[in-house]
């Protein structure tokens, strides 16, 4: 069903998402800026306005607020929209649609009307993008109720994610980490970039297939320390591991809402440490929510305090920008520390 | 420093507050309120380009004169059923909101919120919509739902978030959603429906259907950031969606100077973004028939959108929660030139021979009791606080469309408190 297997990247995985589903669902809508005619500034969406037509994949006003309140608008229609925020760090104009409209408009019609708009954006830095650039806001959304997010690693997910998010009857924030768009990256930026072939998870079926929201991967077996991360940081992570030679169990989250509790909870149960990673600012952010649910559920088998590993509660400075980046150093400390307690 | 540099010699600048004319206490005249006679303004053909029509957003569509005549190029000649029902329904939302108001102050539910002197922006309105183009009503557009006869005791069980309540209860009273009515379900924030209403709009036209879009709010949540987002989206894919905007004049305690009225119409709105803008007379019944079939007919036929300011005034407070007289002059209400909706197309019938006094009084005794024993039947159901409420655990449910871990997990852990607790 799937069909043949290809070389992607994460841009071309998001594109052959988007086409499939474009082709099998009249109701699917593409909407952004730059999306149309010239395909995205990223190109995720390259080819697609030429291939459906320019009312399906179209071109919009900047107003992010517009974008999410006419998204909610053709939903309510029947639609299935799939609006593009340029950049996550654009999303704020339009929280208040996201937060009191799309999220809500299931609850508070008791079912009449729904939602099921996925709102991509890419996120995260690591591309001297600066504090408007680079921002990592999955904490603002996850702290919503009625809203999905949705963060793929790799190619492979983030196509079987998308297509399930865009099935999805509820409203999904789905942010795609832009410094592996084009290849993996695990946090030395000192070295050459690298490129997405060649990496397992760069194979991607050609067909249709979903990853289903809720379901973490495990990335890396291991026995000693448990890694919750997801994004960027599953790269830095699992490359720390390897350097480090630490018997770890790498679990990429890969939806934070719903979030795979029970794949975290056999996991930490099974090794007594947790260290948990993200890119987004510490105070409040989605890693305070894992760290209490590790406590919550997995009390009696920590051997050691749950450790952040975070960006700062800073603006994401642009010259200082390794230095904001929880980058293998900052993660071998913690692995280092929880693994002598 | 002031009097060193290059600023010494200029003037201090001043911060201009608006302030309206009448405060608690003053003299009430709006002798000097610009208002055309009715018949004055013309009717452009449904295909003119906004740019032929901008002294429209000036004026002030109005039908009905001072004798009660229908004159002039908007007369939208109803018949005379149409007009009986008009009146008939504006009634029955006076009436039902005097009831409601009342069941407020008995304490049967938490808040409500009329819509006096308002009643034809809805009523009329509707009228001359067609009954699937699609409402994004703010909360002062009950008139929309009784105009498509929607049950008054679906209504009320909302109002009392009681067991009969479809919405379960979770939303404040008078914020409906009636989708079998084509009425949107409404938000507590203000203009949100603005872009939204654009938005269906937008795909009803890619979709190749025939029905339209229309939306309301308030003149002082024009200044929020979603009209001006709906108003782009509007002109950019010439939207076939009607715009209202319900001036009148109040935004809870501040006018509408505080949004800018100051200094231009709202329908003058639309000239900046190239979209077609009539400012009417949301007093009488017949300007706004006329304005919306006018603007309907253009968006059906692929014409574009429409900005309609409809001219009124708030005769209550904002809700059962403010007392008007703390912030505005008490005989604002009889002074107001535009008169009453009701009256005036009462007047208008009546000169027409179809009706009078006697049976209009006859109306209003027998439309009270329809709304009472409309809420005698809804509070059978139960009122706010009775206890009559949905069951605890539809809380969790709809939040998603299948409930996840983590909410199934806090619907227990409140269910097994409360047992613990001998609840």
């Amino acid at each position: 069903m799937s069909g043949p297997v290809r070389a992607m990247n994460m841009i071309q995985a998001i594109n052959s998402a988007l086409d499939l589903l474009l082709a099998r669902d009249p109701d699917i809508v593409v909407m952004g800026e730059d999306v149309g005619y010239f395909g995205g500034v990223f190109r995720a969406t390259e080819g697609l306005q030429k291939k459906y037509g320019k009312t399906r994949v179209f071109d919009t006003p900047i107003t992010e607020l517009g974008i999410v309140g006419v998204s909610v608008g053709m939903a309510a229609y029947g639609l299935r929209p799939v609006p593009e925020i340029q950049f996550a760090d654009y999303i704020y104009p339009a929280l208040d649609q996201l937060v009191s409209e799309a999220a809500r408009l299931r609850y508070r019609s008791a079912g009449e009307f729904t939602a099921p708009i996925t709102v991509r954006s890419p996120f995260g830095g690591g591309i001297f993008g600066g504090q408007t650039h680079s921002q990592s806001p999955e904490g603002i959304f996850t702290h919503v109720a009625g809203l999905k997010t949705v963060i793929p690693s790799n190619p492979h997910d983030a196509k079987g994610l998308l297509i399930a998010a865009i099935e999805d009857n509820d409203p999904v924030i789905f942010f795609e980490p832009k410094r592996i768009y084009n290849g993996p990256f695990d946090g030395h930026y000192d070295r050459p970039a690298r490129a997405w072939s060649g990496h397992p998870e760069a194979e991607v079926p050609e067909g249709y297939y979903r990853i289903p929201l809720g379901t973490a991967r495990i990335v890396r077996e291991g026995n000693d320390v448990t890694i919750l991360c997801y994004g960027t940081m599953v790269h830095v992570a699992t490359s720390v591991v390897a350097e480090k030679g630490v018997d770890a169990e790498v679990i990429d989250l890969r939806t934070l809402v719903p979030l795979d509790i029970e794949t975290i909870e056999a996991s930490v149960k099974k090794t007594g440490r947790c260290v948990v990673v993200h890119e987004a600012t510490r105070t409040g952010g989605f890693g305070a929510e894992l760290s209490a649910l590790v406590q919550e559920h997995c009390f009696h088998s920590l051997e050691a305090p749950v450790e952040r590993v975070t960006g700062w509660d800073t603006p994401y400075p642009h010259s200082l920008e390794w230095a904001y980046f929880p980058g293998p150093v900052r993660l071998g400390e913690a692995l280092r520390r929880v693994m002598e307690e | 420093m002031a009097d060193e540099g290059p600023g010494r010699n200029l003037r201090p600048l001043t911060l201009h507050v608006p302030e309206p004319r009448f405060r608690p206490g003053d003299v009430v005249d709006f002798g000097d309120l610009h208002l055309p006679g009715a018949g004055e303004t013309r009717r452009p053909p449904i295909d003119s380009a906004p740019a032929d029509m901008r002294e429209l957003c000036y004026q002030l569509v109005r039908v009905l004169d001072e004798e009660g005549r229908a004159v002039g190029p908007w007369d939208p000649k109803l018949a005379p059923e149409r007009l009986l029902m008009m009146l008939r329904q504006m009634a029955l939302v006076r009436a039902f909101d005097e009831r409601m108001y009342r069941a407020q102050r008995q304490g049967k539910t938490s808040f409500y919120l009329k819509c006096t002197g308002e009643e034809a922006t809805s009523v009329a309105a509707a009228h001359a919509l067609h009954r699937d183009d699609m409402c994004f009503p703010s909360y002062r557009q009950q008139g929309l739902l009784i105009a498509r006869d929607w049950p008054l005791v679906d209504m009320m069980c909302q109002i009392y978030s009681n067991a009969g309540d479809r919405l379960k209860g979770r939303q404040m009273p008078i914020l409906y959603s009636a989708k079998e009515a084509s009425f949107f379900s409404l938000s507590g924030n203000l203009a949100t429906q603005c872009p939204q209403a654009v938005g269906w709009a937008m795909a009803s036209a890619a979709r190749g259907d025939t029905r339209i879009a229309a939306a309301w709010c308030g003149e002082g949540s024009t200044a929020e950031g979603d009209f001006h987002s709906a108003m782009t989206f509007a002109a950019v894919y010439r939207a076939p969606v009607i715009l209202n905007v319900i001036n009148n004049q109040w935004a809870i305690s501040s006018f509408s100077g505080f949004a800018g009225a100051e200094a231009t119409t709202f329908a003058a709105r639309a000239i900046g973004y190239g979209i077609a803008g009539l400012r009417v007379d949301g007093n009488d019944a017949l300007a706004v028939h006329a304005a919306t079939e006018w603007a309907a007919e253009r968006a059906r036929n692929n014409h574009g959108p429409t900005l309609i300011e409809h001219f009124t005034y708030r005769s209550e407070g904002h809700s059962t929660s403010d007392d008007p007289a703390r912030y505005r002059a008490a005989d604002e209400r009889s002074a107001w030139p535009l008169g009453d909706p009701i009256e005036r197309l009462s007047g208008h019938v009546t000169r027409l021979g179809l009706w009078d006094a006697e049976r209009q009084a006859a109306m209003e005794r027998e439309l009270a009791e329809q709304v009472r024993l409309a809420a005698r039947e809804a509070e059978k159901q139960g009122v706010l606080g009775n206890g009559m409420h949905q069951p605890l655990s539809t809380m969790f449910e709809d939040v998603f469309e299948e409930m996840p871990w983590h909410l199934k997990e806090q619907a227990r852990q409140m269910r097994e408190e409360g047992e613990a607790a001998g609840l």
